[in-house]
């Protein structure tokens, strides 16, 4: 059997991986870091303390914060919800309703919008909310952020979908249930791993998304994202990177719950 | 036993299944009767499993009914027939215990819980898993998986129990014992079993009857002793186990009777299977029922090519003067004569040991 080339043994893979670790991950260190700073400037080290926590969730522009944080965290739940139910039951069409005409341009219209930029999305949700006459405000960011979650739903769902065979529900079937309860009694269980980690796929999503909250969001309302922004606009300050270290220890949470919720079970066959 | 008039379980009436331009199934008739264990038997590919899946309820199918002691169950859907499927990959419910896996099916019916559990306590006592009915199937062998799935389709009390390929996941010993069990099992419970198979020794060992299937087609169906000794053609007499397949020429069929030329010249009278005619034929003889004889005035006169060693047999191929090569079976005892390799000998067979097929 040939050896695979060893990666390690090519000249300057070293300095061009950390280079490239150092480059995606320097940043974030230094905002998480500089968060626990105990002086009014961002570049200045000033020694360790909480302040700018306390300032996040005590200070004056508290109030702003909160609200934003609770916008995000109902629309992020709201919005991950309704999309992994939609996407479960795209699943369930696509990959247990045998072959149908326009199985692979479904396929290919579910996923498309991971494709598609966010800047023509938002662009595109905002003209037609207007066309429509929908009012902008919280619920129209709700509904903005149930299309895009979908795809990202959807993939693990199907993923998992795929890894269970047929016969399971075959098996319920001979056994005397309904489609119905074998949906319900065998494929849905054993489909739960995969709903879990989409779930919060969509749901972090959901929390960090920028451009398309920006855009269809109404006066007034902001989310936790379009109000660091909007915070940003006037300077920033240490309370920023305190707030964008919240949000990141959220994301890589939210990520490893579902990376783990994904696997579950995966070994059991 | 096969033989005797017992009514009529499964009817399976002009069954045919096209996929496309495909055809999986062509006419197949088969009555099978109550009580019986009958076996599909055929090559990858035949349609075994999808005459299974048509009974079970799993595929429609394109032509014919299949009548279940005389009601049509062909347009029902698998959970409103009273039929039970034993899985190849058994499918047990990976995320239920053993006992709720056996109970799956009589919550479906309606029977309360506790009269499921008592129920699926007693079939797993007949399959001997008693002490394992707290267990998840991943933490079971093969064999007791197997026997799993066996409790749970056998618990709802069936008319009727499928099997596909059951034994096929597992090894030579536990294959062997678990034939035996299948059988007793299905002496005991009294249900109506159609196993699918393509292991023709399964098929012989554990059936009333067979159905040798192929291309969609039945071939014969039978005892096993049937479709062994008496195949009605090539296929058959092919498919189960080994066989000559040699050249003859029919001068006449006449009722049951042949009078074939052989090559070599010699004439010979044989039985000759349902649908036998003049001309050019084949006879099957089983290598076991060929003797080695003096060629002066035997059947068959040719030259040893080779010579394979089977343990308590032998194995003697002879070629003809017309390039086909016979096979003979000889036992290895010290009162057989082992004839030497490139030695002209010649072959001898009884009258009831060939036939004469249908191509």
């Amino acid at each position: 059997m040939a050896r695979k080339p060893d990666l390690r043994r090519f000249p300057g893979f070293l300095p061009l991986t950390l280079l490239c670790i150092f480059l995606l991950y320097a940043p974030l260190i230094i905002v998480a870091i500089y968060s626990f700073n105990n002086s009014a400037s961002i570049t200045i080290w000033g020694g360790v303390s909480l302040r700018w926590y306390e300032d996040v969730f005590w200070g004056p522009e508290s109030d702003k914060f909160k609200q934003a944080a609770i916008n995000s965290f109902v629309i992020a739940v709201a919005a991950a919800t309704t999309a992994t139910v939609i996407a479960t039951m795209a699943a369930t069409a696509m990959l247990r309703s045998g072959s149908f005409r326009g199985k692979g341009a479904s396929f290919a219209l579910i996923n498309l919008p991971l494709m598609v930029p966010e800047i023509v999305t938002a662009v595109a949700t905002l003209i037609f909310f207007s066309a429509i006459g929908f009012s902008t405000g919280l619920l129209t960011i709700l509904v903005a952020h149930i299309v895009f979650c979908i795809p990202f739903a959807y993939l693990p769902i199907a993923a998992r979908m795929q890894g269970i065979e047929e016969v399971y529900e075959q098996a319920a079937q001979d056994l005397y249930a309904t489609r119905w309860q074998a949906f319900r009694l065998i494929l849905l269980p054993l489909m739960t791993p995969g709903i879990l980690s989409g779930f919060l796929l969509a749901f972090i999503i959901s929390l960090d998304d920028f451009i398309i909250t920006n855009f269809v969001k109404g006066a007034g309302v902001e989310t936790l994202p379009t109000a660091i922004f909007g915070a940003v606009k006037q300077g920033i300050k240490p309370n920023i990177m305190a707030i964008s270290t919240l949000l990141l220890a959220v994301s890589i949470l939210f990520v490893t719950l579902s990376y783990f919720a994904g696997r579950i079970g995966q070994n059991r066959k | 036993m096969a033989e005797s008039q017992g009514a009529i379980a499964v009817d399976i009436d002009n069954v045919s299944k096209l996929y496309g331009n495909f055809t999986a199934l062509s006419a197949v008739k088969l009555a099978i009767q109550d009580n019986e264990f009958f076996t599909l038997l055929g090559p990858s590919g035949c349609g075994k499993t999808t005459l299974l899946r048509c009974i079970a309820g799993f595929e429609d199918i394109s032509q014919g009914a299949i009548r279940l002691y005389g009601d049509n169950i062909a347009d029902l859907p698998p959970n409103h027939r009273p039929v039970n499927t034993v899985f190849q990959q058994y499918a047990l419910f990976p995320h239920m215990d053993v006992t709720r896996n056996v109970m799956f099916g009589l919550l479906r019916l309606g029977r309360s819980e506790a009269e499921a559990r008592a129920r699926a306590g007693e079939v797993l006592e007949l399959v001997r898993l008693s002490q394992f009915a707290d267990r998840m199937p991943a933490q079971l062998s093969g064999g007791q998986q197997q026997r799993v799935a066996l409790a749970r389709a056998l618990a709802p009390g069936p008319k009727l129990l499928l099997l596909d390929e059951p034994l096929s996941a597992l090894d030579l010993k536990l294959r062997q014992a678990v034939r035996l069990e299948l059988q007793q099992i299905q002496h005991e419970t009294g249900i109506t079993f159609i196993f699918v198979t393509h292991d023709q020794e399964e098929a012989l060992t554990m059936s009333d009857r067979i159905a040798v299937i192929s291309d969609g087609e039945v071939q014969q169906v039978g005892s096993a002793r049937d479709i062994y000794e008496e195949p009605d053609n090539k296929f058959v007499a092919d498919f189960i186990g080994e066989t000559n397949l040699i050249d003859v020429s029919v001068a006449e069929v006449a009722g049951d009777k042949a009078l074939c030329t052989l090559p070599g010249g010699a004439q010979f009278t044989c039985p000759a299977a349902r649908g036998a005619h003049s001309g050019q034929g084949h006879l099957s003889v089983r290598p076991e029922r060929v003797s080695l004889a003096d060629p002066a005035g035997a059947l068959l006169t040719g030259t040893v090519t080779r010579m394979i060693y089977l343990g308590t047999d032998m194995n003697v191929d002879v070629r003809l003067s017309d390039d086909e090569i016979v096979t003979a079976r000889l036992q290895n005892s010290s009162r057989t004569r082992i004839p030497a390799m490139g030695a002209t000998v010649g072959l001898e067979f009884e009258e009831g040991a060939a036939r004469l097929l249908v191509d």
